[in-house]
């Protein structure tokens, strides 16, 4: 049985695929979450050096892991659209990127919570947190590109040029402020000194992703059917949709 | 082509010419953003001379960044970026010579005058060199890469600051190479690989961004 | 390589349809061009013509359909296409700080079309601005500055497609003549003029056609 693929590439026949997708995988993520959660908060043992504080790694390397992922994700549907000419594509680099932006920002916020108790301040300009920083202007330039121009085609090619652009970027980024950060410190202060990782701590922390992962596919899903409503608006099936839900 | 070329270089290098004061704010901005750091951070000798290449390199990206809104503006304005979009020549030779023409009106200048506000910050001379050598090397591409920012914004509202906040992440990497640059000079550790990892950087830019910029242009002026 | 008219393709447009926003401007538009044709694009103002002809050039992407020459999309063919164009906007492209005759010559280098000081002042010249070229267009008039723009129409004579919206606009009496000479010479050497205007022109050519545009 051959594939369809562009059966539903078009978003009449993908927006009710979407709706049933999203239930599916919100329901999984919930599973995930619950477990890496309960794993990392309640089995895995405490650390020698940093005590319970480090527990907070099962959030924070997840997000980080997500924002970086998600990014990537959204560059390539960015590129689909620019090369296919696809409308559905655009819709979702549209829809993905508050997704990355708010795992960027947790991981930036949880990151801080680690280094308090830690290292005893609130924000270290560790290679990763700065990288991290950096990602999340890279999204909000984005997103800020996308809401100031009006024509829904423009907006998503310009999109896809800037996230392809910045994809190019981020290894580079990251490499340099990597350098920039061992060039500077004396004393290493650095969030990547992880502890070492036992296997729950493992297994919690690649659960907790996969949580994420799910989490970001129903969340992103459930935010391009609002697009696809808004900007389809004109089409029939978005208007009896409209009076059937109302 | 060279021939097409050429003409949008001299071109616009006349119009710099005769705007010149456009010049002149870009290389006064520079300087009084330069000066206001001692205002602000105090006078200690050591400190500042600590500072001098990381502050220089800000400056110098900030009044490109400021520069950047007129690379493509203007020609937007008044139709003549339609016609070079129609004309017989690949639109990413002429986003390079518009480039390279904008550079040596707003980046160039820096680059001249760096020397002579590091010794403000009493740097030492023999690293001056090296400072102005990776301004050189890093202004191109922080023209190249802004000119992306440029094309994306091109006519849209507020296009000002929304051309800083896509411009500044992706200036980053070039603004650590090349203060490090300075700055590993001064630790005695020589600034040569900082300097060639701007060359290449330079040398990628100027391959990528052109043609990145096209394209980005197309997008915004259908 | 020089082409004959005979070798020159024919521009096609093929189902072209245009949207801007909800509405749609204009759908299932066909017509082709061939050497020594005239197309004359007219309508209320806001029904799409410039849409049209920055379509027909390329810089435009219609929501379905396409243009050819050739029977290649233009989009696709890029420099090989606009080098056989001439497009003159709305706009009329020249710099307040340039003169006459240096936007001019920016203008014709750009199009690929070679021309020396001597054939520029002949070419504004021919359009009665002879002893302005080396004016800043700053304080040439609205008419005087649109004439500079259409000089262009003098130097392009092996430019094959000559794409022009609303060529007419703040002309007198003496350059609207011209410039239909100017547009008629073309069409009968074997080239082909798209162009729109409100203006009811004469231009004797030897195939007219005309496309209104409805609006809404």
């Amino acid at each position: 049985m051959s594939i369809n693929w562009f059966k539903y590439s078009s978003p009449q026949t993908f927006f009710p695929l979407a709706g049933k997708l999203a239930l599916g995988f919100g329901l999984l993520a919930l599973l995930a979450c619950g477990m890496g959660l309960y794993l990392g908060f309640f089995v895995a043992p405490t650390d020698a050096q940093q005590g319970e504080a480090y527990r907070i790694i099962f959030i924070h390397v997840p997000a980080a892991w997500m924002s970086m992922f998600l990014y990537v994700v959204m560059a390539f549907w960015g590129g689909i659209g620019l090369a296919f000419n696809t409308r559905l594509s655009g819709m979702m680099a549209s829809a993905i990127a508050p997704t990355g932006a708010l795992f960027t920002f947790i991981a930036l916020w949880t990151g801080s919570f680690w280094g308090k108790p830690t290292w005893g301040t609130w924000w270290v300009w560790d290679a990763r947190l700065t990288s991290e920083l950096i990602l999340l202007f890279l999204y909000f330039g984005f997103m800020a590109l996308q809401a100031s121009i009006d024509d829904p085609r423009r907006a998503d090619r310009a999109g896809a040029v800037l996230a392809l652009v910045g994809v190019v970027n981020v290894p580079i980024i990251y490499f340099s402020v990597k350098w920039w950060n061992t060039l500077h410190q004396g004393a290493s202060v650095s969030l990547t000194k992880a502890p070492s990782m036992a296997a729950t701590m493992l297994t919690g922390m690649l659960i907790m992703s996969f949580g994420f992962w799910f989490y970001s596919i129903a969340a992103v899903l459930l935010r391009a059917r609002c697009i696809m409503l808004v900007r389809e608006r004109s089409a029939d099936w978005a208007g009896q949709y409209a009076r059937g839900a109302a | 082509m060279i021939a097409a070329l050429r003409c949008v270089i001299v071109r616009d290098l006349r119009l710099a010419a005769r705007r010149s004061s456009d010049v002149m704010t870009v290389v006064l901005f520079f300087v009084i953003v330069v000066s206001l750091f001692p205002l602000g951070i105090g006078p200690e000798p050591k400190l500042l001379r600590t500072v001098a290449p990381g502050v220089l390199w800000v400056a110098a990206l900030l009044a490109s960044m400021l520069a950047l809104g007129r690379v493509f503006a203007a020609d937007h304005a008044d139709g003549t970026l339609e016609q070079m979009m129609l004309g017989a020549t690949p639109l990413g030779l002429v986003v390079a010579a518009k480039v390279f023409a904008h550079w040596l009106v707003s980046g160039l200048p820096l680059v001249l005058i760096s020397p002579v506000l590091a010794l403000q910050f009493d740097f030492p001379q023999e690293l001056l060199g090296v400072l102005a050598l990776s301004l050189a090397l890093g202004t191109p591409v922080l023209s190249l890469i802004g000119a992306i920012g440029a094309a994306l914004t091109l006519g849209l509202r507020g296009a000002g600051t929304l051309l800083s906040l896509l411009v500044l992440p992706l200036y980053v990497p070039v603004l650590i190479i090349g203060a490090g640059a300075a700055e590993a000079a001064a630790s005695g550790l020589g600034g040569h690989a900082q300097l060639l990892l701007l060359g290449a950087m330079l040398i990628f830019a100027g391959a990528f961004a052109p043609w990145a910029a096209a394209v980005a242009l197309r997008i915004s002026v259908e | 390589m020089v082409e004959t008219p005979s070798v020159v393709p024919p521009l096609e447009a093929v189902d072209v349809r245009c949207a801007r926003g909800e509405r749609t401007l204009f759908d299932q538009l066909s017509f082709t061009l061939k050497g020594g044709e005239l197309l004359r694009i007219g309508g209320p103002n806001g029904s799409g013509k410039t849409s049209l002809l920055r379509i027909a050039c390329g810089l435009l992407e219609p929501d379905r359909g396409e243009v050819r020459w050739g029977g290649e999309n233009v989009r696709k063919l890029k420099e090989d296409f606009w080098v056989r164009l001439l497009y003159i906007g709305h706009a009329n492209a020249l710099k307040d700080d340039l003169t006459a005759s240096e936007n001019l010559s920016v203008a014709c280098t750009l199009a690929g079309i070679v021309a020396d000081e001597r054939r520029i002042s002949g070419a504004l010249g021919q359009l009665g601005l002879a002893g302005r070229e080396n004016l800043p267009a700053r304080v040439l008039s609205q008419g005087q500055r649109r004439r500079v723009a259409l000089a262009r129409l003098a130097l392009g004579a092996d430019v094959p497609l000559w794409v022009l919206d609303e060529p007419f606009t703040a002309l007198d009496a003496a350059a609207v003549d011209c410039v239909q000479g100017l547009i008629g010479g073309h069409v009968s050497r074997g080239g082909r003029v798209i162009y729109s205007t409100h203006y009811e022109a004469s231009i004797a050519a030897a195939v007219s056609r005309r496309i209104d545009l409805a609006g809404s």
